[in-house]
């Protein structure tokens, strides 16, 4: 288990389903192999896995359980064990730890643009209020923007029922000990959206400051919400998830007048540490600020059609222009 | 952070590898480690030596090495050591500062056999 947040291996469900067991691939199973083989399939979500084992042992990958529709995700490292040993010499690698994860994000973001649909990771500490924001926004923007939600929590499904009550679609992740979400529970997550009639994906992260920083799951952008009750220097307390972020919400604005949280000054802090960074000020209880939440979000996921339709409209171009030249 | 997640990274690196180089033991593993990548070297020695247990890369050496951080400021047009992400620009105190270097987390180079 990891000494500084103890996130490790563990039970990681998506609806309470292990992610794999209904699926025809065959990694990240505890497998038992006799001889060499090799898989290599390409499922549903376009994650291609490839695999192959040449030892007579029993190992175990992450192997999430399935239950109901939500994935739980399983047990730690993949293990390979080598007899013997001949001569040494070195392997030159150079190769970036992340890049599994940033291969199935990248997996996810294509995906997702190809459907036209904005996703945005929600990610804070627990608490600072990302379920009531959401369900406040779905309840407004409903009727115009289809909505569906991805939940990450490491226990319960609590916070998909609370989705689900508003009438969208939401599928649970459980994490079990993990402490953030990663592009390939989210891969899983996706198979049970009906894409085709989705604007936006709302990816509501496990709630902490630190983990989720570093994994890309495919959305387009992160959003860090942080709640006037927290103290106002959180951004430079936890500066990489505020530098991995393009939006910083601030919630529950509605609380000021009792609380001593300098509004300029944490702004001045998000921005110290990531000068690009926009800022809103909301309260999802009384509903203030929530409309430029809206247009926030109806105008990114217009700038995502819009460079969708430049790149289509260029083709266009050069293909008449292809065909005046025939 | 997630040292644990990063360290089972690192094992399918090596797997991968294995399988695409043609070794079956790891007996030294060099990883790069940036100032600014969000990781704790401590806690990845600690999960990495986990996570290793019965995999090709049992009991193998790990170095770590630890590459320096830099940053740009948009004010001065100038690049310098860098290595805490809310520290203001050397040179002028201005905070228009931007990671240009230190994010690294990568498996550098091994030492296999097999």
């Amino acid at each position: 288990m990891c000494t500084t947040c103890g996130c490790a291996s563990g039970n990681t469900s998506v609806e309470g389903k292990a992610i794999d067991h209904d699926h025809s691939h065959e990694h990240e199973h505890g497998h038992h192999h006799h001889y060499d083989h090799h898989h290599s399939h390409e499922h549903g979500h376009h994650h291609e896995h490839g695999h192959q084992h040449s030892h007579d042992h029993s190992h175990q990958h992450l192997a999430p359980e399935k239950n109901g529709g939500d994935l739980h995700y399983g047990k730690g490292p993949a293990g390979s064990h080598a007899p013997g040993l001949s001569q040494q010499r070195m392997v030159q690698i150079e190769q970036d730890i992340l890049g599994k994860n940033d291969g199935y994000a990248e997996t996810n973001r294509q995906q997702l643009q190809q459907q036209d649909i904005l996703a945005l990771n929600l990610v804070s500490s627990p608490g600072s209020g990302k379920t009531t924001l959401l369900t406040r926004t779905i309840e407004d923007i409903k009727d115009r923007v289809h909505c569906g939600v991805i939940e990450g929590d490491q226990q319960t499904a609590n916070d998909a029922d609370r989705i689900r009550e508003t009438g969208v679609k939401a599928v649970q992740i459980n994490t079990g000990k993990g402490c953030h979400l990663d592009a390939h529970m989210v891969g899983h997550a996706l198979e049970q959206f009906d894409l085709e009639t989705q604007d936006v994906l709302f990816i509501e992260n496990v709630g902490n400051l630190v983990c989720p920083a570093a994994f890309d799951l495919g959305e387009a952008h992160k959003v860090a919400i942080l709640s006037v009750t927290e103290g106002e220097d959180k951004p430079l307390k936890y500066p990489d998830m505020f530098d991995a972020a393009d939006l910083m919400i601030l919630n529950k604005v509605d609380l000021l007048p009792y609380l001593n949280f300098d509004v300029d000054k944490c702004i001045e802090f998000a921005k110290r540490v990531n000068p690009n960074i926009e800022v809103l000020q909301v309260s999802a209880t009384s509903g203030e600020g929530m409309d430029q939440w809206y247009a926030w979000i109806e105008g990114k996921h217009k700038g995502q059609l819009q460079q969708k339709l430049d790149a289509l409209q260029q083709q266009v171009d050069k293909l008449k222009s292809s065909i005046e030249g025939c | 952070m997630h040292e644990m997640s990063l360290a089972e990274g690192v094992i399918q690196v090596l797997e991968d590898n294995a399988k695409t180089q043609g070794f079956s033991r790891v007996d030294k593993v060099w990883l790069e480690i940036g100032l600014l990548s969000q990781v704790e070297v401590e806690a990845m020695r600690f999960c990495f030596e986990a996570v290793c247990r019965g995999t090709l890369a049992e009991g193998c050496e790990l170095e770590i090495i630890e590459s320096a951080g830099q940053g740009w400021c948009h004010q001065c047009c100038q690049q310098f050591d860098y290595n805490a992400r809310f520290d203001p620009c050397p040179l002028c105190g201005g905070y228009q500062v931007e990671v240009v270097g230190g994010n690294e987390m990568r498996v550098k180079e091994l030492e296999v056999s097999g």
